[in-house]
């Protein structure tokens, strides 16, 4: 009988079933229609010479990766951009991770502090990008002024082919809010007793924090650094209103690189390859985070 | 019997109420500069929308203007011929509204079916949600436009208003998450007195997570309102334009920016984002905290 070989299901939990299906339908359909679906018509479209019209296009294989290998320019963005992740990784998340110590430490008015440190975060976007442009102007800007106060000439930030690419970090490691509010609530979920008992074994503030808080926050520090990788590939807001990629090709990043070639060079093959190898490296990441994350993941999230 | 005093010889520093002391001080000496340096941008904003245009490239700059110009704000929201800062800013909010109740709404849904009810291929789909959830939208942006494109939804606000219907799978994991927390047995008990899923969501499962909802909520408004990739790729005439398109739309040619309009607008801009930012800042961080250490 067939009824041996299904395993038998109760009405009750068949209509369970039909309600589970029916409430994630909406997040089904969104996955189908507007990624699923985009991302495997990018990968198509990688192979063809689409430029405008989708209506007489040609099969032109890996021509348009071929293409994209030989632009000078696509690697000019790719290194720029692992610049960004690199310096945003090193400096934005040791500096949250200093906010994140500070914040964790018993004073008063903490609570104060970690909304202004939240801040920038939030209004990060067209608005505060454009007080950065006037921030950042070596003559009149207010950073220039105050290092002057204490000696410093100071560079020409994002008008300098060599500068230009540091202030976009500097400038990133305002707006770290979320990962030190991460990296913050990793820091009161290492047990008491460990810092306790390392005391006991006589162990300094800096032996402590070495010794017990950076093992116990590995799995967050880990966490912390693929969002900050992601981030960076998506600082389109930035680039466009502070540099357009500029001065020369030196702060084409590689979504700036994509947008170019999409919506003002028309070459959308071009583009619809970039945006597939794009999308490959923040899904390996994105797998990389939930290979190594995941025994702490689950636990966490069994319990939670 | 000795009650043996504290020796006299040891010092205040290292005492503990010295050390807590010396502490304090460590602290603040890091806390306060840092929380100068990172309102300086507002400052910087502020004061520039207040300056007169002459003073904008005064030297050495200064942080309070000598002469406060409140006109600036009016200049600015009406003095830009082809950028009109009416239509802008209502076209924003009206995205934001929809887009907030939108996800709410489907990620609702889905995050209730994936905490509370059985069904096979769940985790199949749940992993789905995990993978997706890191995924930015820049990636995708190249063929979402031409199906924008096919559908004819180009230079409508459909492209920004329709797929926050269509869930958010970041929200969906956070909800998920909080659900998750919900005691079984008032799901049981709700299911004794013949409640249905439809009846347990709207009447246990919402109004407990009401915090969590706000969390989803405020994301959702400063996301939104901050949103200038999609509205400069899927929009193209003025009435239709969202905020921070309108903003760019002001930086003239290089050099001939009216600064200190710009900030006077950019500064309205932000108003409304760092109300929301004030309000439910408790929320917010305790919506962030759950999302890095939960997963």
């Amino acid at each position: 009988m067939f009824r041996r070989l299904t395993r038998p299901i109760s009405a009750s939990a068949k209509r369970e079933e039909r309600i589970f299906y029916l409430f994630i339908l909406p997040w089904l359909i969104g996955l189908v229609v507007f990624s699923a679906g985009p991302v495997l018509g990018m990968l198509g479209l990688s192979f063809t010479d689409w430029r405008i019209s989708l209506d007489d296009l040609q099969f032109i294989g890996l021509d348009n990766y071929a293409k994209l290998f030989a632009d000078p320019i696509f690697w000019t963005s790719v290194g720029n951009t692992l610049y960004i992740v690199v310096g945003r990784v090193v400096f934005g998340v040791s500096f949250a991770l200093l906010l994140a110590v500070l914040l964790n430490q018993k004073v008063p008015g903490i609570a104060f502090f970690r909304a202004v440190y939240y801040l920038p975060t939030v209004t990060a976007g067209v608005a505060v990008a454009l007080v950065w442009i006037w921030i950042f102007n070596p003559r009149l800007g207010i950073l220039n002024y105050s290092l002057k106060q204490i000696g410093i000439t100071g560079p020409p930030w994002i008008f300098s082919k060599d500068w230009v690419k540091p202030s976009l970090i500097l400038m990133s490691m305002f707006s770290v809010g979320p990962i030190m509010i991460i990296l913050l609530a990793g820091l009161q979920g290492v047990p008491k007793e460990l810092y306790e008992s390392a005391a006991i074994d006589g162990a300094g503030n800096w032996k402590k924090f070495t010794n017990v808080t950076l093992p116990m926050l590995s799995p967050v520090l880990f966490f912390v650094i693929i969002i900050s990788v992601v981030s960076s590939f998506q600082n389109f807001t930035e680039i466009r209103v502070m540099t357009e990629g500029g001065p020369g090709e030196s702060s084409n990043v590689m979504i700036w690189y994509l947008w170019e070639n999409a919506f003002i060079f028309l070459q959308l093959g071009i583009a619809a390859a970039v945006a597939w190898i794009m999308f490959v490296v923040l899904m390996v990441l994105t797998g990389a985070q939930f290979w190594v994350g995941r025994r702490w993941v689950y636990y966490e999230a069994d319990s939670g | 019997m000795t009650t043996r005093k504290p020796k006299e010889s040891v010092s205040w520093r290292k005492s503990i109420k010295g050390r807590r002391a010396i502490g304090y001080i460590l602290t603040f000496a890091l806390l306060v500069p840092l929380g100068i340096a990172f309102v300086l941008p507002f400052i910087v904003m502020v004061s520039t929308a207040l300056k007169p245009l002459n003073q904008v490239f005064a030297f050495p700059p200064r942080l309070i203007p000598e002469t406060v110009q409140w006109e600036n704000f009016a200049d600015g929201w009406y003095g830009y011929g082809y950028v009109n800062f009416t239509t802008c800013t209502w076209n924003s909010l009206k995205i934001t509204v929809n887009n907030i109740i939108g996800n709410l709404v489907s990620c609702t849904l889905a995050a209730y079916a994936f905490a509370r009810l059985k069904a096979r291929g769940k985790n199949f789909f749940f992993a789905l949600v995990l993978a997706t959830m890191l995924l930015p939208n820049e990636a995708l942006v190249v063929p979402q436009y031409v199906l924008f494109n096919r559908f004819g939804w180009l230079d409508t606000h459909l492209p920004l208003m329709v797929p926050p219907w269509f869930g958010w799978p970041f929200f969906i994991f956070l909800l998920r998450q909080f659900f998750l927390t919900i005691p079984e047995e008032l799901v049981d008990a709700a299911k004794i007195d013949g409640a249905g899923h439809a009846r347990i969501l709207l009447q246990i499962f919402i109004p407990l997570s009401k915090p969590a909802l706000a969390t989803l909520a405020i994301f959702a408004f400063i996301g939104n309102w901050n949103n200038f990739f999609g509205p400069l790729l899927y929009l193209r005439t003025p009435d239709v334009q969202t905020l921070p398109v309108c903003l760019v739309q002001y930086q003239g040619a290089y050099g001939n920016t009216d600064w200190h309009l710009m900030m006077a607008v950019a500064t309205i801009a932000v108003i409304p984002v760092l109300l929301i930012f004030i309000f439910g800042q408790r929320y917010f961080v305790e919506g962030i905290a759950t999302s890095g250490v939960k997963g």
